[in-house]
């Protein structure tokens, strides 16, 4: 037997685990119930019973996006600086959320922002009166920011890692202040990493599942909550069609923004996981 | 990158502070209060392992343990099997054919976990496959194969071609060759393989969610339906003891490959 035959259990799982999956939510989205072609399965989230969940879920995960860069970027810079001794360790610390439970990540969020939880009481105990932070758009956002901070750091952490020190020196001795510096030499050389880490942050971001149904008691639901909603709970008989479209149209989103991706940084120096 | 003036020093310890404050005070808050006498989060009435007692007598948690580990041993064990046999053989390809087999790993990796936990939710449905254990560990393993063939394929780069090769030519069958010389090269990136596997499968919550029921909820399953129900703390310990597992596993991984190049 050839070597190249021990792949075959391997070949054949993906296709039928990876791919043919994928193939029956496009069958399913461009066809009725009885199985004729049609289109009007896109038109649905164009609805107003949906328009307002995928508007939401676009502007939560662009604020999210937002802000893990502002707090990202700092914090990939410090720890790429020189002479940081504990910059190992702390890099480590802030990727393994990465790889953590994102329910379980979200359920101790949620025990913070509680209206009986540790975050009222802390403040009640200082004297500053009670905050309702659960069930609004700002919980989520936090939500959000929590779960995929770690997304935008390291791709950036990656690029300024590699970034040659010389090259700052040099702007330095040709009399660059350290602002100039920072606009001029090293914000432009890190944008690879911006790039990748501005994706991987708000990609899944925006199709996320269960963290805002957690942190708004499950009055405000995103594009991933709304996929779940339409296959398990609505009643529409052609909701399996529907729910095809959007997840196909979410699948659509991610491969755009991946040949994005790689057009802009196409040696990978952002370091991205795609 | 930055100079380590007094100044610098002051705003990085800050800054990097209030960061672990955030990634991790909540995850603390939630250990503290697996702890906590009272079922009230806001105050500390003294230091119990009831809950933890609870938790272990409580059949339905018991049952989606049991389930957990089964999906996330046989997802393992099936996964590094599949997965190193498909590094080997595409290791042995032309390249052409090997790109097309390795980006299709990518394709899990890409989609994101509610897609591809809808994906196959749609195909069981269609073939009439009720949704439960095994459809669960079928998904586990579709997700748990790129991370071996990931950590195989670097080790049989490294290896000397040769040493097949030779084993050949002194007479060995193929599969004995395979045993005897390919595998204990590659063996680290085997078990580096299982390991994240079984991390992983431990970890998952969105595709198991779309892929079992009710029935035979494992134990994400089990945190998420509680959510609806009000607070409980078993549930913190419960959650305590996954992260507490989840992380030992991570720092296991981390010790034989960086987790910031995966």
């Amino acid at each position: 037997m050839k070597r190249s035959w021990y792949a075959t259990p391997y070949a054949l799982w993906m296709l039928l685990f990876a791919v043919v999956p994928l193939l029956f939510v496009c069958w399913y989205a461009f066809t009725t119930p009885e199985g004729a072609f049609t289109l009007s399965n896109f038109q649905e989230f164009a609805k107003p019973r949906y328009i307002g969940v995928v508007l939401r879920s676009l502007k939560l995960a662009l604020y999210c996006t937002i802000l893990c860069l502002v707090i990202g970027y700092p914090t990939a810079w410090f720890l790429a600086g020189r002479g940081f001794n504990h910059a190992q360790s702390l890099v480590v610390l802030i990727l393994l959320p990465m790889w953590m439970n994102l329910l379980l990540r979200t359920y101790a969020m949620m025990t913070l922002l509680d209206d009986n939880g540790v975050l009222n009481a802390a403040l009640e105990a200082l004297g500053l009166g009670k905050v309702h932070v659960i069930g609004t758009e700002g919980a989520v956002l936090m939500g959000l920011v929590y779960n995929y901070l770690p997304f935008m750091v390291l791709p950036i952490y990656t690029v300024l890692k590699k970034m040659d020190y010389s090259v700052i020196e040099a702007a330095e001795d040709l009399g660059c202040n350290p602002v100039r510096v920072m606009t001029r030499v090293v914000i432009p050389m890190s944008v690879p990493g911006i790039v990748s880490g501005v994706t991987m942050v708000f990609m899944p971001a925006v199709t996320s599942f269960a963290i805002s149904t957690l942190l708004s008691n499950g009055k405000l639901r995103l594009a991933g909550d709304l996929i779940d909603y339409i296959f398990n709970q609505s009643s529409s008989p052609n909701r399996w069609n529907i729910g095809s479209s959007f997840s196909l149209l979410m699948l659509v989103l991610i491969l755009i923004s991946i040949g994005f991706l790689r057009k802009v940084d196409p040696d990978n120096e952002g370091g991205g996981m795609w | 990158m930055v100079r380590n003036t007094k100044s610098v020093k002051i705003v990085r310890a800050l800054w990097m502070t209030l960061l672990m404050v955030f990634l991790y005070a909540p995850i603390l808050i939630m250990i503290a209060l697996s702890f906590n006498a009272s079922v009230s989060r806001s105050q500390w009435t003294g230091f119990t392992l009831d809950w933890y007692v609870k938790l272990f007598n409580d059949p339905a948690i018991l049952g989606a343990l049991k389930t957990t580990i089964e999906v996330a041993v046989i997802a393992t064990i099936i996964s590094t099997v599949i997965g190193t046999l498909g590094a080997i053989g595409m290791h042995a390809m032309n390249t052409g054919m090997a790109n097309v087999l390795v980006n299709v790993s990518y394709l899990p990796m890409t989609t994101p976990d509610i897609v591809t936990g809808v994906s196959l939710m749609l195909m069981y449905l269609f073939c009439h496959v009720p949704l439960g254990k095994w459809t669960m560990i079928m998904a586990h393993i579709a997700f748990d194969i790129p991370y071996v063939l990931f950590s195989v394929m670097p080790k049989l780069r490294q290896m000397n071609p040769n040493l097949y090769e030779a084993a050949l030519d002194l007479g060995c069958k193929p599969l004995k060759a395979l045993v005897k010389v390919i595998v204990p090269e590659i063996t680290p990136g085997i078990f580096t393989g299982a390991l994240l596997a079984f991390t992983m499968s431990l970890d998952d919550f969105v595709i198991s969610y779309f892929t079992s029921s009710d029935m035979y909820p494992n134990l994400s399953r089990i945190v998420y339906s509680s959510t609806k129900l009000g607070v409980k703390p078993t549930m913190y310990a419960l959650s305590t003891l996954m992260f507490a597992t989840i992380l030992i596993l991570l720092i296991l991984v981390n010790r034989r490959t960086k987790l910031e190049n995966l």
